[in-house]
């Protein structure tokens, strides 16, 4: 008997809940770490990394407006779905990482429960980084962390999963929406996780990933007007890409930005605290007289 | 045309009900040593529902041994992360099975279905999801950067929320890193019991939480047993300071929650029709047997009158008979003895001057009820304005100034909760900072999360539970200096 | 500033009959109420913004909980028909034609061909326009004629403009007139406007012996605030209103039951202090049969029996009716009901 042939996936972008192909028709191939055919992945242009910016900020009221409980259920049901997709990731990130199976089962591992561990920081955060204030005067004066808007991350070149996880999950927390390019030559778990998300409970536009080039979308995305802060690890390793110049045109509108590392960091490690998470959120101050 | 709305009843046969329980020692349903058991009923039809073990010395010796030796070999080694997510199971697992544990809690405890649908058990859920998520970030929660566990932790919780303060119990507990021997009351065992099926099912190792079914003996003996590391108490202020004295010497951790008579203060700008339904919902949700009920109305003189007109014309709305019925706003109370309580402390009332007004309700022949009763012309000397009533009753008080409402209100040895009605935020705030009283509802009342510490000043006892300050109970680092 | 009411009523006197000393009675009990002999802004505002605030969060909680009741059997049976009773089926279209508003009324003669114990609505509500078609068609069957006027929905004209529109539905034998309050000059603090309007109004529903009821549309979306809702309530009370109204549909949010909820509280209070009875109609975003019984439940529990009647409280709906005609059906025979088997209008 002949073996049986797999119906392959495609591999399309994720925007506003949605699986569009790039609007410009493009595609690359992705290749195994040997170098194998693995899948033609979407080539982003910036129109779509501008449509990407608009469903992020439509979401982002409502993910924001939702209570700190319902954002970490939403995002522990998530981890339930990865959990039950975790053969998949294996093989998709030993394949495209070119690491064994057992390596690549420690990372899907550890993405699983460093989503748990994100999860669980949605009604914390305000708890550890926001205070009342002992003013000197007849005031209740208070501080609280609200999330900053749309995030823009450039996900880590080399960890597929576990690196994305790490880098998406803190930005969601508070509720920040994203938009995400993914890394450039490992960009299937991206879309994958994309899978996860879109069956999970997470508001349509709140995660929106981008596979291409970062050189390409990398520039307009940091540039936009519309974007309130973006996360530079992926350009460790990517081509062509230099982040003091994306720093600098972020600097544009002011953005806050998240410089990357020398290198990139080792993933496996637990983060030290919530200083991903707050790295994208603001400080609000509200004053208020107390008196009879 | 009048409404009449037709009998709504919730199903019973959702759970299952055994005829008899054992006690939940290291993972398993054993029979107590001594043989000796007792009856839980249901209060609304004194219909005996199980047979429940009441465990004696040998029972509490085994459990806390158990305790002790998952904590030592298992619970202590085991990384958060991986408690967490045995405490996240717990959470679903609880969502999951929710109606099955509301319709148990309603039976036991005499609540209204209404009540343990929408707030007992989603509220017990939430509690153990929050906590779930501190486990593995317990270096972050502000008690230095390696906080441990006390070790075994024996807990006693109340009739009132069975399930909820089984929750409010186990879960900051286990998220520590400790474990648990937890007795639940007398009269509400059942969804204690139910809980530890759901624990077969998340797979929880053995021994990591044990419940030891009995009364005051058997409370007393978990207290008192060496083992033990941490006490939690949830209860009476005078059993709450008879473990204090005993417990005194010893180096075991306490915490304390204990009664209240809170004072619910209405200025002459409150959102008037808010301000009736929060008085409502603080003296007569759950029957009033809450411990931060707001059980006395501290209204302005000058709105007096028709505040009480109002609130009358409101209590009249409101329906009282069989807590399965999901219309029913008021069920039945807990036990004889709890009815016996209120009954003679309103008799009381009555006798010393107080105008007694009770809603006109039909009450069912059988089982403990007790119609919802407001006393006006009640005065600061009265028993009914001191002692803790724990039942369907308000106690009616004026007051001319805020300072006045503030000293009425800080006047007495509890110190649990307050509420304050006005429209003006600033004294909202400026009340707050005066009121002796761990929780302040400001325009609400009886509002519970699990981020948000609860707990009570003075004899209302020490201690807080829920938020990252509901942490410090259970971590050797939050406790003694 | 803004001229005071009683040069308003000088103008009135000068025409009708009968109607003026009944304006006069609505005027008086204004003055007694408010506590002035002026009914300027200054007056108003000092006992509308005197009534007791709303606290959101607190009425939404009472909302909710006033949702969580549970209708079955016989309660669900009488709920759905005294609904199909209150109801003032609507079509307000810019399309509207003679057969369409002829279509309504049929349905409103027969809603259920199935079922010839279903009740009638209590009214059809159609633009001034086309009450004549309206009133020809439900000649003798009961069921109300209520027309929408003064440049509804949004009531932006003069007012001479929005009483010629008021009058000549009065004249084409409205039985019920839906105005809107002017939401702009509310908003601006211009409280004596919105009142002399409503009582012009009123005065022209009742001109030449006619005696249509007012509805006055507060468009509570439009309000935004609950403290809002309460007032332009009170407002719309004083000047005489019969009934006070949500909403002209037209706006979101439309009807909400925390709305409602505070205008039935204010006709609650305003008869325990006048002795004066107002009805209620919530209007728009009501379809379902198991909202509308929330509804239902809150004007019990609010108000009791005396406003339990198509007299006193109105659904102001369209899809609602079938929404209800296949609930009662279900109930009648046990099984779900489909839109194949009801009728369209």
């Amino acid at each position: 008997m002949s073996a049986r042939l797999d119906v392959r996936k495609t591999y399309k972008l994720f925007i506003g809940g949605k699986f569009p192909r790039s609007e410009s028709g493009r595609t690359y191939e992705v290749s195994a770490d040997d170098g194998a055919f693995l899948a033609n992945a979407a080539l982003a242009s910036r129109k779509d990394a501008r449509e990407a910016v608009v469903a992020a900020r439509k979401a982002q009221p409502g993910w924001a407006g939702a209570t700190a409980y319902n954002r970490g259920q939403v995002l522990y049901r998530v981890a339930e779905l990865l959990e039950g997709r975790r053969s998949q990731f294996v093989e998709e990130v030993a394949a495209g990482e070119g690491i064994k199976t057992k390596a690549a089962e420690a990372a899907v591992d550890a993405a699983i429960d460093r989503w748990v561990w994100y999860a669980g920081w949605t009604d914390k955060v305000a708890q550890v980084a926001g205070s009342a204030n002992p003013v000197a005067g007849p005031y209740f004066n208070l501080s609280v962390p609200e999330p900053t808007g749309v995030v823009v991350v450039l996900a880590p070149q080399s960890s597929s999963l576990l690196g994305l996880v790490s880098v998406l999950a803190p930005v969601l927390v508070t509720g920040n929406t994203a938009v995400v390019v993914s890394s450039e030559k490992r960009p299937l778990p991206a879309i994958t996780l994309s899978e996860v998300l879109a069956t999970s409970d997470v508001p349509s536009g709140v995660v929106n990933i981008l596979t291409g080039r970062t050189a390409e979308l990398a520039p307009p995305l940091a540039s936009h007007m519309d974007v309130n802060a973006i996360d530079l690890t992926g350009t460790v390793g990517a081509e062509g890409v230099a982040w003091g110049e994306l720093e600098a045109e972020a600097a544009g509108s002011v953005k806050r930005v998240v410089r990357p590392r020398d290198s990139e960091p080792d993933w496996s490690q637990l983060p030290d605290g919530p200083r991903r998470i707050l790295a994208f959120t603001e400080t609000k101050t509200v004053w208020h007289p107390k008196g009879m | 045309m009048s409404f009449e709305y037709a009998p709504a009843p919730e199903s019973r046969a959702v759970v299952d009900i055994a005829s008899s329980y054992g006690l939940f020692i290291d993972g398993t349903f054993v029979e107590p040593e001594g043989g000796k058991t007792f009856k839980t009923v249901n209060p609304a039809t004194e219909e005996v529902l199980a047979d429940v073990a009441e465990a004696g010395e040998p029972d509490v010796d085994r459990a806390v041994a158990a305790a002790r030796r998952a904590y030592d070999k298992v619970w202590s080694r085991m990384p958060g992360s991986e408690r967490a997510k045995y405490l996240y199971r717990i959470a679903r697992l609880l969502a999951e099975r929710s109606r099955e544990f509301a319709v148990l809690e309603t039976l036991d405890n005499g609540k209204p279905i209404r009540e343990s649908r929408d707030v007992d058990v989603p509220t017990a859920a939430a509690h153990f999801f929050y906590y779930a998520g501190w486990a593995d970030k317990l270096e972050h929660a502000g008690f230095g950067p390696n906080p441990r566990p006390h070790g075994v932790a024996a807990q006693v919780i109340p009739w009132n929320f069975p399930l909820l303060m089984l929750a409010w119990k186990i879960a900051p507990a286990l998220a520590a890193g400790n474990t648990v021997v937890l007795k639940p009351a007398e009269t509400t065992p059942l969804s204690a019991l139910l809980f530890a099926d759901l624990l077969r099912q998340a797979e929880l190792p053995p021994g990591v939480v044990n419940i030891v079914t009995g009364a005051r003996e058997t409370g007393s003996l978990l207290v008192n047993h060496p083992g033990v590391d941490k006490i939690a108490f949830t209860g009476s202020t005078p059993v709450g300071k008879r473990i204090a004295a005993e417990v005194a010497g010893s180096r075991k951790s306490l915490t304390l929650e204990l009664g209240g008579k809170a004072a619910n203060i209405v200025f002459d700008d409150a959102p008037i029709d808010q301000a009736v339904e929060g008085i409502v919902n603080g003296i007569y949700f759950n029957q009033g047997q809450v411990c931060c009920a707001g059980s006395r109305l501290l209204v302005q003189e000058s709105i007096a009158d028709e505040l009480v007109d109002r609130l009358k014309r409101r209590l009249s709305t409101l329906r009282v008979g069989d807590p399965m019925d999901k219309n029913t706003d008021v069920g039945a109370i807990n036990s004889a003895q709890q009815l016996e309580r209120i009954t003679m402390l309103s008799q009381a009332g009555e006798d010393e001057g107080a105008t007694r007004w009770t809603a006109a309700c039909e009450l069912p022949e059988k089982g403990y009820w007790f119609a919802p009763t407001v006393f006006t012309d009640v005065h600061p000397a009265h028993r009914i304005a001191r002692e803790e009533i724990f039942g369907p009753v308000l106690s009616v008080l004026t007051f001319r100034t805020p300072a006045e409402a503030v000293a009425k209100a800080n006047n007495t040895p509890y110190g649990l909760s307050a509420g304050i009605w006005t429209e003006k935020g600033s004294r909202i705030l400026a009340l707050a900072d005066q009121l002796r009283a761990g929780v302040v509802w400001a325009n609400t009342f009886n509002r519970f999360d699990p981020t948000s510490p609860f707990g009570g000043y003075k004899e209302s006892g020490y201690g807080r539970e829920g938020g990252r300050h509901g942490l410090a109970a259970y971590l050797a680092e939050g406790s003694a200096l | 500033m803004t001229a005071s009411v009683s040069s308003a009523t000088s103008d009135a006197r000068t025409g009708a009959d009968g109607s003026s000393s009944d304006t006069e009675k609505v005027l008086a009990r204004a003055r007694d109420v408010v506590g002035a002999t002026e009914l300027d802004d200054t007056n108003l505002a000092r006992y509308l913004h005197g009534l007791p605030g709303v606290d959101k969060v607190g009425a939404d909680g009472r909302a909710a909980m006033l949702g969580t009741r549970s209708i079955k059997t016989t309660a669900k049976q009488w709920a759905l028909d005294t609904i199909v009773s209150m109801i003032d089926l609507t079509t307000l279209e810019g399309a509207d034609t003679p057969g369409k508003v002829r279509t309504l009324a049929a349905k409103a003669r027969t809603p259920d061909p199935s079922d010839p114990s279903c009740p009638r609505p209590a009214a059809v509500c159609v633009y001034g326009d086309l009450v004549h078609v309206a009133k020809d068609a439900l000649a003798g069957t009961g069921v109300k004629i209520a027309a929408v006027a003064t440049a509804f929905p949004s009531g932006r004209a003069s007012l001479d403009v929005r009483l010629a529109d008021t009058r000549e539905a009065v004249a084409q034998g409205a039985d019920e007139i839906d105005m809107v309050i002017d939401r702009g000059a509310f908003l601006a603090g211009q409280y004596s406007k919105v009142f002399e309007d409503i009582v012009a109004v009123r005065e022209a529903c009742r001109a030449d012996g006619a005696e249509a009821h007012l509805k006055v549309i507060l468009e509570t979306g439009e309000l935004a605030t609950y403290d809002n809702v309460r007032r332009a309530s009170w407002l719309a009370m004083l000047a005489g209103a019969d009934f006070i109204k949500t909403s002209t549909g037209k706006v979101q949010p439309a009807a909400t039951l925390p709305v409602t909820i505070i205008m039935l509280e204010a006709v609650r209070d305003f008869r325990e202090l006048t002795g004066t009875q107002v009805g209620v109609k919530p209007a728009g975003g009501i379809s379902s049969s198991k909202d509308a019984i929330k509804y239902l439940v809150a004007v019990n529990e609010t108000l009791g029996e005396d406003w339990l009647n198509p007299d006193w409280f109105r659904f102001g709906a369209s899809s609602l009716l079938n929404d209800v005609l296949m609930q009662r059906s279900k109930m009648r025979t046990g099984h779900y009901w489909g839109p194949d088997y009801v009728t369209v209008s």
